[in-house]
């Protein structure tokens, strides 16, 4: 089998945002959606002062409790664990939204461009109609993904079938790849640390992987 | 143009939900009373007593919700899709039951047979619980997916059903003991909203819930038990004593008693429906030295 997962190794992440610029660059996401999001955490008190930076995006939970609550189907989890939407089905009910504990979804009920209402040269190019009024996320570039099965390309090896803030990391944060194969990046970099998933008491099985330190 | 100005972590702790407006908010109102009512009403006819009335009412009420959440889906008019995934989702179910509770009421209304109004109330009964299950089915809201959120959903709606009964008792009863009866039941499932809803305020404070959904909650606690519950029951209860204008007691009493449980669903999808938030387990190591403790910002209570 194939489990596509995410590894952000958070003692490497410096808030820088490209992942975020990245991301809406290659999604085309409209002004104030991000379907990835850099969370800056100050904790502590002065002089015991941390400074954490914690990228967030959907976690193509194992569990997805958007699936389980989408009275349409059209969220769905494929085989590789990739969480997709149907544009086509949704109805905008943004159930899924509230099910999320990720904040990763998003619904837009009016097309919105960057500079008020007429889209600029690249909006014009990349604005897709069906995805207003309908829910919308990560999709961990599920596009690359699938052109993966056509050239023979390795996601998180290839970057041309890597997900755009992977292969934007300025710092090398982030690993992608399959976490069936023992012999992946993300497989060996997993077993090498120490990690968590976020909220994993509430049973969704993220498939985002934060390493806070050494194994 | 000003930037916003954002505080580090600003976006970190649990966020109030802009998705579900008052539209949404609606439907838990008007579709949670309306299918109590049809329960009630139901149990009502057993009696002997004419609830074509109630059932109207009920339906109503059950379709002026739908009504009003068709309008805040993003595609309207793709609302069909909705029947799609009855094998987990609730609000699948809830759309599923509305049909049989309208074909069912329309033939109890134009034959009066009993078999129909009862299955009217049955399916009515399922509204209430298929509406408590949408919510205790969204992770992303603490506050509605904590276990004692259901039952003080369910036993919301069915308070508000019965106090409905109850407004209309003086008009569709014409004996004494009937309303004395509508009063007395209509009391006992007061005292159990009541109980119940403490019960879960206690558990949001002793679980952990976003201190925004604590709050929240808190603001309405005392109105709701003094005015929603306390004073309906005392007007119940000078009516189930048959003082005299006893079967009047009972019009304010329920609508007193409704909108108490219209405050406490409104509080909750609207103001109390804070998101999870985001919290590390541990702080990641930089350089040299030790992880830092775990966080959780803008949580409340033990968790």
């Amino acid at each position: 089998m194939t489990r596509y997962v995410m590894a952000i190794d958070l003692r490497r992440c410096v808030g820088c945002q490209t992942c975020t610029a990245a991301c809406k660059n290659a999604n085309a996401t409209p002004p104030g959606v991000q379907w990835r999001r850099v969370l800056d955490l100050e904790t502590g008190e002065f002089p015991d002062v941390r400074r954490s930076f914690v990228p967030v995006a959907c976690m193509h939970c194992d569990e997805p409790p958007c699936e389980e609550v989408c009275p349409t189907t059209a969220t769905k989890k494929r085989a590789d664990g990739l969480v997709t939407i149907d544009y086509d089905t949704c109805i905008g009910c943004a159930n899924c939204v509230m099910a999320c504990p990720y904040e990763a979804r998003s619904i837009v009920h009016e097309a919105k461009f960057a500079y008020g209402d007429t889209p600029i040269k690249s909006e014009e190019v990349r604005f897709d109609p069906a995805r207003i009024g309908v829910s919308m996320k990560c999709t961990f570039c599920v596009d690359r993904i699938d052109e993966a099965a056509r050239t023979g390309q390795v996601p998180g090896r290839d970057p041309e079938v890597t997900p755009a803030c992977v292969n934007s990391c300025i710092s090398g944060a982030m690993s992608f790849g399959d976490i069936d194969d023992p012999n992946s990046n993300v497989s060996r970099l997993l077993a090498e640390t120490q990690s968590f998933r976020m909220h994993e008491e509430l049973g969704t099985g993220p498939g985002v992987y934060y390493i806070w330190d050494k194994g | 143009m000003k930037a916003k100005t954002l505080k580090a972590g600003d976006r970190i702790g649990p966020r109030q939900q802009h998705n579900w407006d008052w539209r949404a908010a609606s439907n838990f109102i008007a579709g949670g009373a309306g299918g109590g009512v049809l329960f009630f009403a139901a149990l009502a006819s057993l009696a002997g007593t004419d609830v074509r009335a109630l059932l109207l009412g009920g339906m109503a009420l059950i379709g002026a919700g739908l009504t009003c959440v068709w309008f805040e889906i993003g595609k309207p008019w793709r609302a069909l899709n909705v029947y799609r995934h009855l094998a987990t989702s609730w609000m699948t179910r809830e759309a599923a039951v509305a049909p049989l509770v309208f074909v069912c009421g329309a033939l109890a209304l134009f034959t009066a047979d009993t078999l129909f109004v009862l299955l009217t109330g049955v399916f009515g009964a399922a509204f209430v619980y298929a509406q408590a299950r949408i919510l205790s089915a969204d992770k992303g809201i603490p506050a509605w997916r904590h276990p004692r959120c259901r039952p003080m959903l369910v036993a919301t709606g069915f308070a508000e059903g019965a106090a409905l009964v109850a407004v209309a008792s003086p008009f569709v009863m014409t004996s004494a003991a009937g309303q004395v009866g509508v009063a007395a039941v209509t009391l006992g499932l007061l005292l159990v909203r009541a109980l119940l809803w403490r019960s879960y305020l206690a558990g949001l404070r002793a679980d952990g819930a976003p201190e925004g959904s604590l709050r929240a909650l808190a603001a309405v606690d005392g109105q709701f038990l003094k005015f929603g519950n306390l004073l309906p029951a005392a007007l119940l209860l000078v009516a189930a004593l048959g003082a005299p204008l006893a079967g009047f007691a009972l019009i304010p009493a329920g609508l007193i008693a409704v909108g108490g449980g219209w405050l406490v669903k409104y509080t909750l999808v609207r103001r109390a429906a804070f998101t999870q938030g985001f919290a590390l387990p541990h702080l990641p190591v930089r350089g040299r030295g030790p992880a830092g403790a775990a966080v959780k910002p803008g949580w409340g209570g033990a968790g």
